[in-house]
């Protein structure tokens, strides 16, 4: 199995730790990973701006980058979304379609495609979970709070894995952030506050770190948390998994 | 309001200048949505019914104009009068000639959205009718001059004492009095009074029985009942989508719509109307306004189940914190931000992006809709009309741009990122929203390929 990594691009600038914590723990469970240079962006922050119809070349990038993998795996719930969704190609419509059923956010692959039955890891602290909204809702990583159905949560599964880490119950466990792409500038205000109620959640139920499955939501808090000169920091759900 | 600041983005802005209002708002709301959940939680088939209840719409959509036709018939033969209105101003006019035809110039009014669609309420006056809306949330919003800003909790954004102030002005209590069951008891003393005075009650309608030509007013505190069985002529008004095939569909509609909405198993009254008691006059105003429209839209089609019951709304984090009234449509929330471009795609562009497509209003849903789904189908539609600023067209055919080209993306993001290192006030101003109150990401001192080329390329 080869599967290529896809780090988006705002991952690929700023959190760079989480792509590589990423193929860092993907090689631990005997994956063979490559990284195909020629990747961008997924396509999302035009199209959830309304602008689906310029993603054409990040589409087709996306194809010829990744056509050739047995998987395409990348540490956000969001970029994985959306290419599950609008994912297309003009030249090779077959090698997209196929792509959309084949990319996983990391999560899901550890937990679906590896089923992970045990994992080594160490991060003695608390730890409280960000169910990121395209990941919950859209990729179904957890059970939502909506629906009356029997409960579950992938990432926490995993999680409950890593010795000393001790997950926090938060009063809301599965509201957003207010990133939402370009609505964190286009909606400054709602976007602000909706930031600072989930970042209060997490610090009065005493989290000493907030991780996710989305590096967007989680640089959106941690962009109030520093703001708020707090000690709580935020990390990658996979750098979590890679610590020892 | 206004008109410079009529967008849902300056409107919330506003809103929230007031920090400790907005908690307070937010959990209202979220107590609410809490109490929703609990009722949901209290059966084991909620699921199935929801989807029933989303299955039983889509029939009715797909065959809206044999069950129109049978309404009407069944509707006249119960001795109803039917009217039909292609749009708001023919809706109004007809409500405008029933009331001239008796000689009727002061009216109550309970629990209708569609009226407040229509703007019913403005044509009247500008008439000289007076309308007293008997809905206790309406009847305060309507004093403090202001449209309801929730579909189901019309007055959710008033504290107790502003109620007391209004009705201190307005109904005459005592200054400074905010205890709810004074209140209470002054708006029922005042609307007791209309009851028995005024002739003509216009309600909404919740759902109408194509079979029986039935039609049902969900309240809790009766009002709507009041009014109607006093006055001699009673007009209901709904939109064309209201309608259900059968009696026995209530009992999947009627269980979804108060748990949803309050999380209550049933409004206190759920009263159906069939015919005219003996001396009254009995009048069902069809209306379309768009509707017929929306209908011929595959993608956005399914936002006609909706049965107002303003789940969307308790859910949606963005409402919470905005406010009813920076949506400034009839409709506010998600719901409305989904209904609103199909009326005026330029005055209402705004709405679809007034969300981060959380995904919530979805799934608390009791027809299904796909809110969000729609909210990113119209941003589509909105941007291809030509209804978003040059300016944002522009950075984004410029990001397009940018991530087609990997080593200009590279190059780039090197080169942003060495900017914010070595300048930061470069980003960190009052001109960049995110800076507002937020810090940026601290840039590293590699991205992940320049990591990845150093490390592994070739290895």
């Amino acid at each position: 199995m080869i599967v290529g990594l896809f780090v988006p691009c705002y991952v690929d600038q700023f959190y760079p730790n989480a792509g590589i914590a990423t193929l860092q723990l993907l090689e631990k469970f005997g994956v063979k990973v490559e990284y195909p240079s020629k990747q961008t962006c997924c396509g999302q922050p035009m199209a959830n701006s309304g602008f689906e119809h310029l993603t054409g070349e990040c589409d087709e990038l996306f194809t010829e980058s990744f056509a050739k993998y047995d998987y395409v795996v990348a540490p956000s719930g969001s970029c994985v979304l959306h290419l599950k969704e609008h994912l297309h190609s003009k030249k090779n419509p077959e090698a997209a379609e196929r792509l959309r059923g084949r990319v996983y956010e990391l999560v899901e692959f550890l937990t679906d495609i590896l089923q992970v039955k045990e994992l080594k890891a160490k991060f003695p602290h608390k730890v409280g979970v960000h169910q990121s909204c395209h990941g919950l809702r859209g990729l179904k990583l957890s059970q939502m709070s909506e629906l009356v159905e029997p409960g579950f949560s992938k990432p926490e599964y995993l999680l409950n894995f890593v010795e000393g880490l001790e997950l926090i119950n938060l009063t809301r466990k599965d509201e957003c952030c207010g990133f939402g792409g370009t609505f964190c500038v286009a909606e400054e205000a709602v976007s602000s506050k909706m930031g600072k109620d989930r970042v209060a959640d997490h610090v009065q139920n005493g989290a000493e770190y907030i991780t996710g499955a989305d590096l967007s939501c989680l640089m959106h808090m941690e962009g109030i948390l520093r703001r708020q000169k707090s000690k709580v920091k935020v990390v990658h759900i996979a750098e979590i998994l890679n610590a020892e | 309001m206004n008109v410079e600041t009529k967008d849902h983005s300056g409107l919330a802005d506003i809103f929230n200048q007031n920090e400790s209002r907005v908690d307070w708002h937010d959990e209202t709301l979220w107590f609410i949505r809490s109490k929703r959940d609990k009722a949901a939680q209290g059966l084991p088939e909620w699921e199935l019914l929801r989807e029933t209840a989303s299955q039983i719409k889509h029939n009715v959509l797909s065959n809206l104009d044999e069950y129109l036709e049978q309404f009407e018939s069944n509707a006249k033969a119960n001795g109803i009068t039917v009217h039909w209105a292609a749009n708001a101003k023919e809706h109004n006019e007809i409500v405008h000639s029933i009331l001239k035809k008796h000689n009727i110039n002061r009216m109550m009014k309970s629990k209708s959205m569609l009226t407040e669609e229509c703007h019913l309420n403005d044509y009247l006056k500008k008439n000289g009718v007076e309308v007293i809306d008997t809905d206790l949330g309406e009847r305060i919003v309507q004093l403090a001059d202001e449209p309801p800003s929730h579909i189901v909790l019309p007055c959710i954004h008033k504290k107790k004492e502003e109620i007391g102030d209004l009705f201190h002005v307005h109904l005459g209590t005592a200054a400074g009095e905010a205890d709810p069951q004074v209140l209470t008891e002054a708006a029922r003393q005042h609307l007791r009074e209309t009851f028995v005075t005024r002739k003509l009650s216009l309600t909404g309608v919740n759902f109408a029985v194509a079979e029986t030509g039935e039609f049902v007013v969900c309240t809790n505190e009766g009002n709507a009942d009041m009014a109607s069985h006093l006055a001699d002529v009673h007009i209901a008004c709904m939109g064309i989508e209201k309608l259900i095939p059968q009696r026995k569909h209530l009992s999947v509609f009627l269980r979804l719509l108060t748990r949803s909405a309050t999380g209550q198993p049933i409004t206190t009254y759920s009263s159906h109307f069939k015919k005219p008691r003996a001396g009254q006059e009995m009048h069902i105003v069809l209306v379309d306004n768009g509707r017929t429209v929306q209908l011929g839209r595959e993608d956005f089609r399914n936002s006609l189940k909706c049965i107002r019951c303003g789940a969307c709304m308790n859910t949606c984090p963005v409402y919470r914190r905005s406010g009813g009234h920076s949506y400034h449509n009839a409709i506010a929330g998600p719901i409305g931000s989904i209904l609103a471009p199909n009326l005026d795609m330029k005055e209402y562009a705004d709405l679809p992006f007034a969300s981060t497509l959380c995904g919530s209003c979805s799934n608390v849903c009791p027809v299904k809709i796909d809110i969000h789904d729609q909210l990113y189908k119209w941003r589509q539609v909105l941007v291809k009309e030509g209804h978003v600023s040059p300016v944002k067209a522009m950075g984004m055919r410029a990001m397009a741009l940018t991530f087609s080209m990997p080593k200009f993306f590279s190059f780039a993001g090197k080169a942003g990122r060495t900017v914010m290192k070595y300048f930061p006030s470069v980003v960190n101003n009052k001109l960049n929203p995110w800076y507002k109150e937020r810090e940026m990401p601290a840039p590293p001192k590699q991205s992940f390929r320049e990591w990845y080329a150093k490390e592994r390329a070739g290895k």
